[in-house]
C-alpha cells in the first residue's frame, strides 16, 4: 500500500511537469487563431483591416465579399458556363508556363477542391478573395488581375462557377488535390515533387542536369514573385501542428501576417485530400506504427503480469 | 601456469578458467541488497535498461545517418523514415528513450536526496551519479545536434555562445569549440562524434564506476538503517529469509526490478506508438536555415529549469548563476551537514527543503519553456531562479541545527 502511495506521489509530479512543458507551454507559445471552417466570407479579411485601422480598406473589403455573398445567390447556368470557361483555358491547362510568377493551377478538380464562394469572389478579384492585396498597388497588377475587366458580369460568374462546380469535380486522389492546390509553389522532395511536377529519370545525366535548371529557373522566378522559395512541404505535417496548417491554409495571413502567401480557398473536403497526401508522405510510418503498436503493448502487458508472478514466487516466506 | 584438471561440462570448464562461479556469487547470488526497500530502488536498473534501448537503437540508426549538413536532415527524415524498414520505430524509441531516461534520472535522483543516499560513506555514488548526469546531459546535447533541423541548429547557436563568457567575448573560444564562425559541417561532424563514440564511452566508465561505488557502502534502505550485513547474509543463507534484513541481488531483487521494468516498458512503447511528438520538436523538422531565427529557441524538458536559472539575469550574472547551478548538485554531500541517514520526512527541517527544492526546480522548467516576453511568467522565473540559490545556501545551516536521531 505504501508503495502505491509512492507511486502516486511519483505519477502525479510527472503529469504535472509534462502538463506544464507540453500543452500549457504550447498554450502560451502560440497566438489561438479561430478558424472559420473553410467558409469564405471575408469576415477575417474585414477584422484584420480594422485591427490595423485602415478603415477605407476594411470599407472596400466589405462591400467586396459583400458583393460575392450576392452573386452566390445568383443560380448559374452550367451550359453558359462551359462558353465562359474557353476564357479561362488559355491559361489554365495541363503542363502550362510560368505567367507573371506562378504556372497557373490546372482546374480539372476545382469544383471538388475548392469553395463555390471563393471562386467567385477569385474572378472579381484575385488579390481580394486570396487575402494578398496589400501585395499590390492596384489588384489589375495580380497575374490574374485582368480577369476583373474581361468577366464583369455577375451572371457570366455564377455560370462559370456552376459549370466548375458541375463539371470539373469528381473523384480526385490526394496526389492530385495536393498537385492542383499546392505544388506551383511548393516542391516535395520526399515525394520527388518540384515546381515543375513529377521529376522525371533520366538515362543520360545531361538530361538530369537539364531538368535540374529548368526547376531552378522556375524556382527562381516563384522566388522573385513571392519574395522567398515558398518552403519544401516534405514534412510539414510533423513541422506544424494540426490547427496551425487548418486555419493558416484557410488564411495564411492569421498565423503569418503580411505573407505573400494566398489563400487557395481549399473547402473543407479539399482541405481533407491535401492533408492526407501531406500525411502519406511527412509522416508514413503512421498505418505500420497502427498496426504493430497494439501488439507490442500486449506483449509488455503479458511481460509484466509474468514478471508479477515471478517475482511473487521469489519474494515468498521473506516477510 | 597453473594445473588445469579435464572439466566435465562447459560450466566447469569456464569456472576453472574464468572463476564463473565465483563471479556469480560476488555479482549476484551473494551480492546482497536490504529487503526494505521499494520500487523507487528499481530506478538504477530501469536507467540501465533505457541505456541498453538507446545504444541498441543508436547502432540501427548510426547504419543509416549521414553527418553531414547536407545530408543529415533527409537521411534522419526520409531515409530513416520512408526507406528503411522499421527505422521509424527505431528513431521514435531513440528519441522518447532519450526524453525518459531524463525523466527517470531525475526520479533517481530526488529519491537518493529524500533518503540520505548521498549521505558519510556514499558520496562517491552521489558524485559518479553526477558526473553520469553530466556526461548523459552532454550526450542528449550533442544528438540533438544530429538531424539538423531548426533546433539543432539554433540550440547549437546558443549553447556554444555561452562559451564566450558574457563580458569576457571570448569568441575565439566559442569558434574553436564550433570549428567554424557558426556552426556548420566542422561542428556537425565533431558533435557526432562525441555522439557516438566518446561520450557513450564516458557513460559506460561511469555507470561501472557508480556500480562499483555501491559495493562497500551498500544500497541504502527506505529507513536509512545501518546494520550488519555479514550477520543479515549468514541468516539468509541459514534459511532464516524472514528474519534476515537483506535479499540476493539475483534472483529476489532482479525479480522485481523486471517487473518494475515491465510496467515502465508498457509507458515507455506507448509513449513511442501513440504520443511520441513530446519528445520530438516539431520546429526541428524545418531544416537547420542560418538566416531564419526560430519565434521561440528553448531547449529539451530536461534542461529548462538550468536554462530558466540563465535567463532572468543579467548576462554575466547569468552566465554565474547557470554555471554553478550545473555543479551545485554535486556537493549535495558536503553542504548536507546532518550526520542522519533518514528519509527526508524525519528530518525537521530539510523535509520542507527537500519538497521547497523539488517543486521550485518544476515551476523553473515550467517558465524556461514560456516566452520571457510575459512579465508575469519573467518574475516567477527571476523569483524561482533566486529561491534555488537561496535554497542551496540555507541547507548547511538547515542541516546543521538538525537533531540528531
Amino acid at each position: 500500500m505504501k508503495e502505491l502511495k509512492i507511486f502516486g506521489i511519483v505519477a502525479i509530479f510527472t503529469l504535472v511537469l509534462y502538463w506544464g512543458v507540453e500543452p500549457f507551454a504550447h498554450s502560451q507559445m502560440h497566438k489561438h487563431v479561430e478558424g472559420n471552417g473553410f467558409v469564405y466570407d471575408g469576415k477575417a479579411d474585414i477584422e484584420e483591416a480594422k485591427t490595423a485601422k485602415k478603415d477605407e480598406k476594411a470599407k472596400a473589403k466589405e462591400a467586396f465579399w459583400a458583393n460575392v455573398a450576392k452573386v452566390s445567390k445568383i443560380k448559374g447556368d452550367v451550359a453558359a458556363g462551359e462558353a465562359g470557361f474557353a476564357t479561362c483555358m488559355g491559361c489554365h491547362m495541363e503542363g502550362g508556363v510560368n505567367m507573371g510568377g506562378v504556372i497557373p493551377p490546372v482546374l480539372d478538380h476545382a469544383g471538388a477542391l475548392y469553395s463555390k464562394n471563393y471562386l467567385i469572389a477569385l474572378i472579381k478579384d484575385p488579390a481580394m478573395a486570396s487575402n494578398v492585396d496589400h501585395k499590390y498597388a492596384d489588384t489589375m497588377t495580380h497575374p490574374m488581375g485582368s480577369i476583373k475587366a474581361m468577366m464583369a458580369d455577375d451572371q457570366q460568374i455564377a455560370d462559370v462557377v456552376a459549370y466548375l462546380m458541375a463539371k470539373k469535380a469528381g473523384e480526385v486522389t490526394t496526389k492530385e488535390a495536393f498537385t492542383e492546390a499546392c505544388s506551383r509553389c511548393h516542391a516535395m522532395r520526399y515525394a520527388k515533387t518540384t515546381q515543375l511536377g513529377d521529376t522525371p529519370t533520366f538515362k543520360y545525366e545531361k538530361d538530369t542536369l537539364a531538368h535540374k535548371i529548368k526547376v531552378i529557373d522556375e524556382q527562381n522566378l516563384v522566388k522573385a514573385y513571392m519574395g522567398k522559395l515558398p518552403p519544401d512541404l516534405s514534412i510539414i505535417i510533423r513541422a506544424r501542428g494540426h490547427h496551425f496548417m487548418e486555419t493558416f491554409v484557410e488564411n495564411p495571413q492569421s498565423q503569418l501576417p503580411g505573407t505573400s502567401m494566398p489563400r487557395v480557398g481549399l473547402s473543407h473536403e479539399g482541405y481533407e485530400k491535401v492533408h492526407a497526401y501531406m500525411t502519406e508522405i511527412g509522416d508514413p510510418s503512421k498505418p505500420a506504427r497502427e498496426e504493430l503498436g497494439p501488439k507490442v503493448i500486449l506483449f509488455f502487458i503479458i511481460f509484466t503480469g509474468l514478471a508479477f508472478l515471478w517475482k511473487k514466487s521469489r519474494w515468498k516466506g521473506h516477510y | 601456469m597453473a594445473h588445469f584438471e579435464k572439466a566435465n561440462s562447459i560450466g566447469e570448464w569456464l569456472d576453472q578458467r574464468l572463476a564463473v562461479e565465483t563471479l556469480k556469487k560476488v555479482m549476484q547470488t551473494e551480492y546482497w541488497i536490504p529487503k526494505n526497500i521499494n520500487f523507487l530502488w528499481a530506478m538504477g536498473m530501469v536507467l540501465a535498461a533505457t541505456f541498453g534501448i538507446l545504444v541498441v537503437s543508436g547502432i540501427f540508426l548510426l547504419m543509416y545517418y549521414k553527418p553531414d549538413t547536407n545530408l543529415a536532415f533527409d537521411s534522419v527524415n526520409y531515409t530513416i523514415m520512408s526507406e528503411v524498414g522499421y527505422g521509424w520505430l527505431w528513431r521514435h524509441v531513440h528519441g522518447v528513450g532519450a526524453s525518459l531516461v531524463f525523466l527517470i534520472i531525475y526520479i533517481h535522483m530526488f529519491t537518493g536526496i529524500y533518503y540520505g543516499s548521498y549521505k558519510k560513506g556514499r558520496e562517491l555514488i552521489w558524485l559518479s551519479g553526477m558526473g553520469l548526469f553530466v556526461a548523459f546531459s552532454a550526450e542528449a546535447f550533442s544528438g540533438y545536434m544530429l538531424p539538423w533541423g531548426q533546433m539543432s541548429y539554433w540550440a547549437g547557436m546558443v549553447i556554444t555562445n555561452l562559451f564566450s563568457g558574457g563580458s569576457l567575448e571570448a569568441y575565439g573560444l566559442v569558434e574553436w569549440i564550433r570549428g567554424d564562425y557558426v556552426p556548420a559541417d566542422a561542428f556537425l561532424t565533431r558533435f557526432f562524434m562525441l555522439h557516438v563514440f566518446l561520450l557513450p564511452l564516458v557513460i559506460i566508465g561511469l555507470i561501472v564506476l557508480h556500480f562499483g561505488t555501491l559495493r562497500i557502502p551498500h544500497v541504502n534502505n527506505q529507513d536509512g538503517e545501518e546494520f550488519d550485513y555479514a550477520e543479515a547474509a549468514e541468516l539468509y543463507k541459514a534459511g532464516k529469509v524472514k528474519e534476515s534484513k537483506v535479499i540476493p541481488f539475483s534472483p529476489v531483487f532482479l525479480s522485481k526490478d523486471v517487473f518494475v521494468m515491465g510496467v515502465y516498458f508498457i509507458l515507455f512503447f506507448y509513449l513511442v506508438f501513440y504520443h511520441f511528438e513530446f519528445a520530438m520538436d516539431p520546429v526541428n523538422f524545418d531544416p537547420a536555415d542560418g538566416l531564419k531565427t526560430p519565434a521561440h529557441i528553448y531547449p529539451e524538458w530536461y534542461f529548462l529549469w538550468s536554462y530558466e536559472i540563465l535567463r532572468p539575469f543579467s548576462k554575466d550574472l547569468g552566465l554565474v548563476a547557470f554555471a554553478i547551478a550545473q555543479v551545485i548538485f554535486f556537493m549535495l554531500p558536503f553542504l548536507d551537514r546532518s550526520p542522519n541517514v533518514a528519509p527526508a520526512s524525519r528530518r525537521g527541517l530539510f523535509k520542507y527543503w527537500f519538497w521547497a527544492m523539488l517543486i521550485d526546480v518544476i515551476v523553473l522548467t515550467f517558465m524556461g519553456k514560456l516566452p520571457p516576453t510575459d512579465a508575469l511568467f519573467a518574475n516567477i522565473g527571476l523569483v524561482s531562479a533566486i529561491l534555488f540559490f537561496v535554497l542551496w545556501i540555507a541547507l548547511p545551516f538547515i542541516t546543521k541545527i538538525e537533531k540528531k536521531l
